[in-house]
C-alpha cells in the first residue's frame, strides 16, 4: 500500500535520526509514521518506533505531508528547553528559516533532517527549491518557476480580477488555510478581526477575506501549499501566495524563506 | 513528555471526516484533518477545525440532567434512563404511540440510526422520527 518513492532514502533518514536520538541531541523527532493504515504526524521517542517511519509518499509523492514545523511551535512553547529533531523537505527548510527570524523558534534547539522531494513533486508544486540546504538523503531535483502565476498574469486586468473575484466566491470561511498554514503563529489574528472580517457571517465578503490574509502572507509564505491541499473548494491559494512572494521580492529584495540573516522588510518583532 | 496523535472522527455531523487531535501531556491542543482519509482527503470544514475546542469545554455536558420542580438538575445515566422508559410508557399508554417524538442524530452511525427508527416505530408505535440537523 505504502510505496516510498526510493527505498534507500528512508534508510538513511531511520538512520540519521537513531543517531541523532542514541547520543541524546534530540529529545525527540517529529516526523511521520504508518499508523492505523494512515500516514500521521508522529513525535518519535526511541530507536525502536523507527521501523514504521514514512516520509509522507503515500499514492504520489509527497501526498502525505503535514504542518511538522507547526507542531513543532507547540512542543517547543511547552518544552523550551529540549531540543527536537523535524524532518524538512525544502519548504519546511524555508519555514524554519523564516520562524527563526520572526522568533517563533530558536534554530539551536531544532536539528533538521532534510530530504528531497522527487522531480515529478517538484513539478507540481513549482518549487522554487525542491530540497534543503544540506538534505541527508535524496538526489536534488530541478528548481521550477511559477508558471500558473505567470498563466493567471497573462489575463487582461478586468478578466483576471474577475478570475479572482469568482474563485473567492468559493470561499467557505472554514479558515483551514490559516489553521494548516505552519507559517501563521500570531495569538490575535486579522481574519478574526470585525473590523475586517465580520464574524458569523458567511460566506466571507469578498475579497477582503482573502487579500487580508494574502497581504499577511507577505514575508511569511515559504511556498509550502499545505493551504491550496486544505482548501475544500480548491481555491488556487498557492498561485496567489506564490504572486504575494514575487512581489516581496521584487518590491523589496527579500526571497521568503533563504536567509536567516534578514529579516522579513514586513518583520517588526525584535 | 509524551505528543500523541490520535485518529479519530469528526462527531458533528454525518459525513464522517477523519482527522488527527494533537495531544500533549493529556491535553488536546489541535486538530489536524487526515491526508490519507478517503472521505475528507486532508480537508475540514470550520466546525471540524475546532473540535479540540469543545472537547475541553467547561461548558460541557458530563452527565444527563433530569428536569425537577423547573429546574435542570444532574442525574446518573441509571437515573435518567429509568426516568426516560417510565415516562415514554406513560405517555404512550395515555396518549397513544404517536404522541411521542424521536429526534435521532448525524452523529452516529447507520446501524445506530436504524436501531432507534425501529425502537421508535415498532417498539413505541410512532412514526414521528426526525434528526438533529432539522433541529
Amino acid at each position: 500500500m505504502v510505496k516510498p518513492i526510493e527505498p534507500a532514502m528512508i534508510d538513511t533518514v531511520k538512520a540519521k535520526v537513531k543517531e541523532l536520538l542514541d547520543s541524546g541531541t534530540i529529545e525527540g523527532f517529529l516526523g511521520l509514521k504508518e499508523k492505523n493504515g494512515h500516514i500521521a504526524p508522529h513525535l518519535f521517542r526511541s530507536v525502536q518506533e523507527l521501523e514504521s517511519m514514512s516520509l509522507g509518499d503515500r499514492e504520489v509523492a509527497g501526498d502525505a505531508r503535514y504542518p511538522l514545523n507547526k507542531m513543532l511551535i507547540s512542543l517547543a512553547c511547552a518544552y523550551p528547553e529540549a531540543t527536537f529533531g523535524v524532518l524538512v523537505r525544502g519548504c519546511d527548510e524555508r519555514g524554519l528559516k523564516t520562524l527563526y527570524t520572526w522568533n517563533q523558534l530558536h534554530r539551536d534547539k531544532v536539528v533538521p533532517v532534510g530530504i528531497t522531494c522527487p522531480q515529478d513533486l517538484a513539478d507540481r508544486c513549482e518549487c522554487s527549491q525542491p530540497y534543503p540546504d544540506e538534505p541527508v538523503a535524496g538526489e536534488k531535483a530541478e528548481q521550477r518557476g511559477f508558471d500558473s502565476v505567470d498563466k493567471v498574469e497573462e489575463l487582461e486586468t478586468p478578466n483576471r480580477f474577475a478570475y479572482w473575484m469568482d474563485e473567492f466566491e468559493k470561499c467557505i470561511k472554514c479558515y483551514g488555510c490559516r489553521d494548516v498554514c505552519p507559517m501563521c503563529f500570531c495569538k490575535e489574528c486579522s481574519l478574526e478581526t470585525d473590523e475586517l472580517v465580520r464574524s458569523g457571517t458567511i460566506p466571507p465578503e469578498n475579497p477582503i477575506f482573502h487579500l487580508t490574509r494574502a497581504v499577511h502572507m507577505a514575508g511569511r509564505c515559504i511556498d509550502c501549499g499545505l493551504c491550496e491541499e486544505a482548501c475544500p473548494a480548491d481555491i488556487p491559494l498557492r498561485t496567489l501566495y506564490k504572486k504575494v512572494f514575487e512581489i516581496v521580492d521584487e518590491e523589496f529584495n527579500y526571497r521568503t524563506g533563504y536567509t536567516t540573516d534578514k529579516k522579513s522588510p514586513l518583520n517588526i518583532i525584535d | 513528555m509524551d505528543y500523541k496523535t490520535v485518529l479519530t472522527t469528526c462527531t458533528y455531523c454525518g459525513c464522517g471526516c477523519n482527522f488527527y487531535l494533537e495531544v500533549l501531556d493529556g491535553r488536546v491542543i489541535g486538530t489536524i484533518p487526515c491526508k490519507t482519509s478517503p472521505t475528507n482527503e486532508g480537508k475540514l470544514c470550520i466546525k471540524g477545525w475546532n473540535v479540540h475546542e469543545f472537547i475541553q469545554s467547561p461548558s460541557r455536558l458530563t452527565t444527563p440532567l433530569i428536569r425537577k420542580d423547573g429546574r435542570l438538575e444532574e442525574a446518573s445515566w441509571d437515573e435518567a434512563l429509568e426516568y426516560t422508559a417510565t415516562r415514554l410508557k406513560e405517555i404512550a399508554a395515555e396518549s397513544g404511540g404517536e404522541s411521542l417524538g424521536f429526534l435521532a442524530s448525524a452523529k452516529v452511525t447507520n446501524e445506530e440510526n436504524y436501531l432507534f427508527q425501529k425502537f421508535a416505530r415498532a417498539g413505541a408505535g410512532s412514526n414521528n422520527v426526525d434528526h438533529c440537523a432539522r433541529l
